[in-house]
């Protein structure tokens, strides 16, 4: 019945479905032209060097381009136990000595040795030996090779270079869970005294949502105050809750080293009230008490800001309400105003709990060994080691964690319920 | 049950917020249980302070407020049974119209049977059966208005407060709400304390109505008796329309006296004004004065219309009479209607026992 109401048609006779999107198309140009820059920029800085980050850390095509007619060879290598056959060792050759001309050996030697300790001795052996012409095209290779080093007999040599064949590579995220692709290339696990990273995902986890804890149980009252004291005492309160904002990141950090260090204010004052002694004081830097300490501090503002724009929108006659309605503070309090400050509460652990989870500059300079986080290793794989590929991987091994904790909390608590102002 | 008339009872109340202002002064008012008692008057005049007072949510600074004869300055709101409706109605939104109306009853620990009959009963009370999972947001504002009504008085409080409850919906939805809630008070008796400055909703409801004005009651009276013998010039002028003159009292007697004005003279009735040479301010309301009286009253004077205003059920005329531009006439729309045109002449007429002299404004 109603699926046959005739078309609607303006004056004209056009259908009014038309003419509507007609009129709509120059708002919809125009609403995309004012986003246009922005997606630009979006583009540019965000999702590119996402794209960027991503093909480097699986990238492994270096030794794949170098040796190609080695890899060629070895797709007709059957027996993987024993030592590949003379053609293998024939387009090694050949790629080898074309790399030795165009002086991109090196690169092979480092790159091999990182896959099996030992690569770099023998891929410089084999170079000097073809440098000096020693290498007789006309016999079998592989006898000339095996004899230059005893590690050239060796299959597990010959596995490891059959192992860097595929273009793209997972290595570098098993790496980051200290597992790694053994030699018959099922995963295993690293010796437990190397396993490193797991400890510092889990710490950064567990300092990640302490922080958060702490933050909650500290901005709460604030941002509460902050949203019922008078005009003239909220904003003083407000100022004070900015005013972090306003100071240097590194100063704040750097005070709290000032403050928490053992001859520090903290520890005299302690020693002053007679709580610790003298030659006993405690260690609150240098280690995770120092990370919760400055972090939180840190971080506050960000817990108190969607708290309070929650707060201030509800009315505090709905208090009233649960009072004079006979609940008693407590139970007006429980079952009134917290359930409306959830969204608040949501955004802000959410924003704080993010935030914690890449959190470098503060854990570098206060945590010491014991607290620092994944993105000090980040940095470290940046700076030290160069390996940009792994620190590319463990960079989005921790922004698919975030997205994972995002989905999860939408899940719980729904994204629609979170406010920020 | 004999019907306690100080059921409610401010004695001396003071309040201040600053220590400099006071905002009540010296309040004595008794409500009696069961009545409809009204507190109007313009904003600031410390009405709803009377009333946060009353609730618990401010504490007087001196006297004591009293509830059935127990002082209850210092039990604090939740402990005090006293059901309010706010202002914005202050339902909780995250709460459906059901458990917003089980709210009290749980906090008393009331077994679910019984909070369902209650609860359902409340709701027929003000007609909104078949809501009880909806969300206040899903509800217009009248209905919202109804819900907040229930909730006050589900837990069957002695008194219920309601602070400008129907200032938020428009004129029509307005109307029948006060009917509405003024046949809830008569069917179950509960003892009502409302705050409006609306002065005819004030008037249509209540029992009794309390002026207030700059901290103190004015006039504590019926509505007819607040409308028709206001005690001083500001209930004159606050409630209903009003004409005044301002004049000095040259000849007073028992019912009459006779008042001086800039260029003439009118006999007027003294309310306030006791002596000779008392300064006054005379005031009438436009309906007393009757254009070309065919009874003899004792002020006739003429005076020339300045303006027409056509109102459907009355016309309202303003006219320059006795020097005063501002004398307005209210003509009722009869069959019978003179033609009334700007800058005629037409002569006018009211009993002096209508024009109440007052004090001087």
């Amino acid at each position: 019945m109603s699926s046959e109401t005739k078309q609607i048609l303006t004056t004209d006779g056009i259908p009014l479905e038309v003419s509507l999107k007609k009129a709509e198309k120059k708002n919809k140009i125009k609403a995309f032209l004012l986003v246009a820059p922005l997606l630009l920029f979006l583009v540019i800085t965000y999702i590119f060097p996402i794209g960027d980050m991503f093909m480097r850390s699986v990238d492994d095509r270096m030794v794949t381009n170098m040796l190609p007619k080695t890899f060629k060879a070895m797709e007709n290598w059957e027996n993987l136990d024993e030592l590949p056959p003379e053609e293998v060792y024939r387009g090694f050759y050949e790629d080898y000595k074309l790399l030795a001309e165009n002086q991109q050996h090196g690169k092979l030697g480092q790159r091999l040795n990182k896959e099996k300790n030992g690569f770099n001795t023998i891929t410089k052996k084999l170079f000097r030996q073809i440098k000096r012409n020693k290498i007789d095209e006309s016999v079998s290779i592989k006898e000339q090779i095996n004899k230059i080093h005893k590690r050239w007999r060796n299959v597990e040599y010959w596995q490891a270079i059959k192992r860097t064949a595929p273009p793209y590579t997972a290595a570098k995220y098993l790496k980051g869970m200290d597992m790694y692709f053994a030699a018959d290339g099922s995963i295993a696990q690293v010796n437990e005294d190397r396993r490193i990273h797991r400890i510092l995902w889990l710490r950064t986890l567990e300092i990640a949502f302490f922080v958060t804890l702490f933050c909650f149980i500290m901005g709460y009252p604030i941002a509460h105050l902050l949203a019922t004291l008078p005009m003239k005492y909220s904003n003083l309160l407000m100022i004070c809750v900015l005013l972090p904002f306003w100071t240097s990141l590194l100063v704040r950090t750097a005070s709290w080293m000032i403050l928490l260090q053992q001859q520090g204010i903290v520890n005299d004052f302690f020693v002053m009230i007679g709580l610790v002694t003298d030659d006993n004081r405690p260690e609150m830097m240098y280690n995770k008490v120092g990370t919760y300490v400055a972090m939180t501090q840190i971080l506050l503002p960000f817990m108190v800001l969607p708290l309070y724009s929650v707060m201030k929108t509800i009315s505090p006659s709905l208090m009233r309400a649960g009072k004079s309605l006979g609940g008693t503070p407590f139970v007006a309090f429980l079952k009134v105003y917290f359930p409306l400050t959830i969204p608040g509460i949501g955004a802000g652990c959410l924003l704080v709990f993010i935030l914690a989870i890449g959190y470098y500059i503060t854990p570098a300079l206060v945590g010491g060994a014991s607290g620092t986080l994944i993105s000090n290793q980040i940095a470290f794989h940046m700076k030290t080691t160069l390996d940009w590929s792994f620190a590319s991987a463990m960079g989005l091994m921790l922004l698919s964690g975030v997205l994972i904790i995002y989905w999860i909390y939408n899940k719980l608590v729904g994204v629609d319920n979170i406010k920020l102002g | 049950m004999g019907k306690n008339p100080e059921f409610v009872k401010f004695d001396k109340v003071d309040k201040s917020y600053d220590g400099k202002v006071l905002v009540v002064k010296d309040l004595q008012l008794d409500i009696a249980e069961g009545e409809f008692i009204t507190m109007l008057g313009p904003s600031g005049s410390g009405k709803t302070t009377c009333l946060m007072m009353l609730a618990g949510f401010e504490t007087p600074t001196h006297g004591e407020i009293l509830l059935d004869g127990n002082i209850i300055s210092n039990i604090p709101p939740h402990k005090r049974g006293i059901g309010m409706v706010f202002q914005n109605y202050a339902l909780f939104p995250h709460m459906t119209v059901y458990e917003n109306l089980a709210f009290p009853l749980r906090v008393r620990k009331i077994e679910k049977d019984e909070i369902d009959k209650k609860v359902d009963k409340a709701l027929s009370m003000v007609s909104l059966n078949g809501f009880e999972t909806r969300m206040p947001a899903q509800l217009s504002g009248g209905q919202q208005q109804r819900v907040a009504v229930a909730r006050a008085l589900v837990f069957d409080p002695a008194v219920v407060l309601m602070d400008e409850p129907l200032g938020a919906l428009d004129k029509n939805l307005r109307e029948s709400m006060q009917y509405e809630i003024k046949h809830i008070h008569e069917s179950i008796g509960v003892t009502v304390v409302y705050v409006t400055h609306d002065q005819s909703e004030a008037l249509t409801m209540s029992n009794r109505i309390a002026v207030f004005n700059d901290g103190k009651v004015q006039q504590l009276s019926n509505p007819a008796e607040l409308y028709e013998k206001p005690v001083n010039s500001f209930v004159a002028e606050f409630i209903g329309e009003n004409n005044t003159f301002n004049g000095e009292v040259i000849d007073i007697d028992k019912n009459k006296c006779r008042v001086k004005l800039a260029n003439s003279e009118i006999l007027a009735n003294p309310i306030s004004v006791k002596n000779k040479g008392e300064k006054t301010t005379v005031s009438l309301r436009p309906e007393r004065a009757l254009i070309n009286p065919t009874d003899k009253m004792d002020n006739m004077f003429t005076g020339k219309i300045e303006e027409v205003i056509y109102h459907g059920d009355h016309t309202r005329v303003r006219l320059n009479l006795l020097g005063s531009s501002e004398f307005i006439l209210k003509v009722p729309n009869s069959t019978s209607n003179l033609e009334l045109k700007v800058s005629q002449d037409i002569n006018i007429g009211w009993n002096s026992a209508d024009a109440r002299a007052l004090d001087p404004k």
